[in-house]
């Protein structure tokens, strides 16, 4: 079991407030991603989880136990760590059995489950090695497989992959969704990257200055962000946000329309533009536009589209996916 | 990029080096050489051959039983390490690991005690030790000893403990450790460097302490300090004696510091550079 329920969460550091107050629940064996952009108080939140920080007032509850003056090593959780933190003195062998040394577990039982946790990871070859001999990857999958080991009521991970280069951090992020499958445990996972966020998560919750933005899956906030910090925050490329004139002829004082929504044509269209920069990506081309009416637009289309610095082309925005926001930033029904 | 050194300047340099440390090692090198005259060589002025008798080092040994300091340099300089660093290892932990703001304070504070003259106290410490019935026993020695080099030992195991990542004690925690065990397993095994030359130096200093060692004790408890300060005062003149007993006195810390010294140079230079 993996509940954990936040409830009035507040933290300071001396007049500084990190973390006003949280509510939040977390239901068992599933992956929650905490995301937002940095000195967010998302690692914070995670280590008032952990134990490594104290809550300056508010509850923490796992299944239901009260946890909230309970030292890390009693709450049965497991940590991932942006540095890895293995124990550089010790071998992988040893890192991974390091937990299970310290619950007191038999020396036999002790090697039968680190064999099993190297088998899964892939480590079986690298287990008399010292960190400091292995790679990036293969350190991230030795701090995993500590984490593992132990059977932990939940994992937390916090920002475990910001060490290692874009095509490891692909892969990695695929083999901890796979053991999410297949451990089914709860996963906490805290990261400032998006598309780390969109494509792992079960549940996002997005953080700004020590407040909840919006908890949902990663669909409901791509269709339906609450405000205007969630719109602009996920998704990637970015939603183009228009205020102004054009936003007031829709009743609203901005208004959001993502890339991927919008068409382009070189002859006929709502809003007219210079061709800036064109990216081609190959499936996608990324081209940003300097509209005359709306501002600099982002507009992402199919791999082939043949635009250049300085084409004229004309705009449409789908008008079923335009997002309306208050002066206050909340959303607009539609 | 590195600069271009010409092999003349590197020459020039290494000359100098060693003229350097020449210098420095002299009145050592002398000191021993003389040890091996005979009273009449070591009085008749500058010579660098001696004549290679070894009646100085008899002599000595008949007059005072050097073994009987030796041993007592060891359990001094070896104890009040040892027991320096059982206080000082728990305290640089929680100033490395866990700092409060007064943190600094206190560490400028310990270190300024090293800058009072220990003439000024000797009265006090004296009167302290006679009331106590400290005065030449080896366990008030041992632990004045701890207590003068105490505030270098924590000073030099802060400075190692802050090389060490938090978020790998962090990491211990989670994984189960309590406190003792974070200390005994993960925090100690990665500082063995640091300890190892705090504890070398800290050795040296305290086998080389002359102020206390020689006012606190008379006969029982005292080092080759007092071995050394025997031959002097009475017998000032016989040069090849004193040279024999300075040369015995030194000689182990010598050899323990020529074996170390890799470990020592990292000791002392530990921080300066990334």
């Amino acid at each position: 079991m993996g509940k954990i329920a936040l409830r009035n969460v507040h933290k300071s550091f001396g007049a500084t407030t990190i973390i006003p107050d949280i509510n939040l629940d977390i239901e068992d064996g599933e992956f929650v991603v905490f995301v937002g952009p940095s000195g967010c108080g998302k690692s914070t939140l995670l280590r008032l989880i952990a134990g490594l920080e104290d809550l300056t007032s508010g509850t923490i509850q796992i299944d239901g136990r009260d946890v909230t003056s309970e030292a890390p090593a009693k709450r049965k959780l497991a940590m991932v760590f942006q540095s890895y933190a293995l124990y550089p003195h010790m071998t992988v062998a040893k890192n991974i059995a390091f937990p299970l040394k310290m619950a007191g577990e038999k020396p036999e039982v002790i090697e039968k489950k680190v064999q099993e946790a190297a088998r899964v990871l892939n480590l079986t070859n690298y287990l008399e090695r010292r960190p400091g001999q292995l790679s990036g990857g293969q350190r991230q999958r030795v701090a995993i497989g500590r984490a593992i080991v132990r059977q932990p009521t939940a994992f937390l991970f916090d920002e475990p992959l910001s060490n290692l280069d874009a095509a490891l951090r692909g892969t990695m992020r695929l083999e901890i969704s796979e053991l999410h499958h297949q451990l089914a445990t709860t996963m906490i996972y805290v990261t400032h990257d998006q598309v780390e966020a969109m494509t792992m998560a079960d549940k996002i919750v997005v953080l700004n200055a020590g407040n909840i933005e919006q908890v949902g899956s990663p669909l409901d906030l791509y269709h339906s962000p609450r405000n205007l910090f969630v719109a602009g925050f996920i998704g990637s490329p970015k939603m183009n946000l228009v205020s102004g004139e054009i936003a007031s002829t829709m009743g609203a004082e901005t208004i959001g329309v993502r890339p991927e929504h919008i068409a382009v044509s070189t002859t006929e269209g709502k809003w007219r533009g210079t061709v800036g920069v064109a990216e081609h990506l190959g499936a996608d081309t990324f081209i940003h536009v300097k509209t005359d009416l709306a501002g600099l637009m982002t507009v992402r289309t199919s791999g082939d589209m043949p635009v250049h610095h300085g084409d004229t082309i004309f705009l449409t925005p789908d008008a079923s996916r335009i997002h309306r926001f208050g002066a206050d930033g909340s959303a607009l029904a539609h | 990029m590195s600069r271009a050194v010409s092999t003349q300047t590197k020459f020039g340099w290494t000359i100098a080096a060693w003229l350097v440390a020449l210098l420095i090692f002299f009145p050592i090198l002398y000191t021993i050489i003389t040890s091996f005259k005979t009273e009449t060589e070591a009085i008749a002025g500058f010579d660098l051959i001696p004549s290679g008798t070894l009646q100085s080092y008899a002599e000595v040994e008949a007059q005072n039983s050097y073994f009987k300091f030796f041993v007592n340099s060891v359990i001094l300089s070896v104890g009040s390490t040892l027991l320096a660093l059982i206080v000082a290892i728990p305290a640089a932990w929680s100033m490395a690991f866990a700092p409060t703001n007064r943190t600094k304070d206190i560490l400028m504070w310990m270190l300024s005690t090293k800058m009072m003259p220990a003439a000024a106290v000797l009265v006090p410490i004296y009167l302290l030790f006679r009331d106590a019935g400290l005065l030449d026993s080896r366990v008030g020695l041992t632990l004045m000893l701890m207590l003068i080099n105490l505030p270098i030992v924590i000073w030099m195991l802060y400075t190692y403990f802050r090389e060490i990542p938090g978020e790998i004690l962090e990491a211990s925690r989670m994984d189960g450790a309590s406190l003792w065990n974070e200390i005994v397993y993960v925090l100690t095994p990665m500082a063995v460097p640091g300890i190892a030359s705090t504890m070398l130096l800290n050795i040296i200093l305290a086998w080389n302490e002359a102020f206390w060692t020689l006012r606190l004790t008379t006969t029982n408890a005292a080092p080759l300090t007092a071995f050394i300060a025997s031959f002097s005062s009475p017998q000032g003149l016989f040069w090849a004696k004193l040279s024999a007993a300075s040369t015995l006195a030194i000689a182990p810390i010598l050899i323990m510091g020529w074996f170390s010294q890799r470990q020592l140079v990292r000791g002392l230079t530990f921080g300066a550079v990334k």
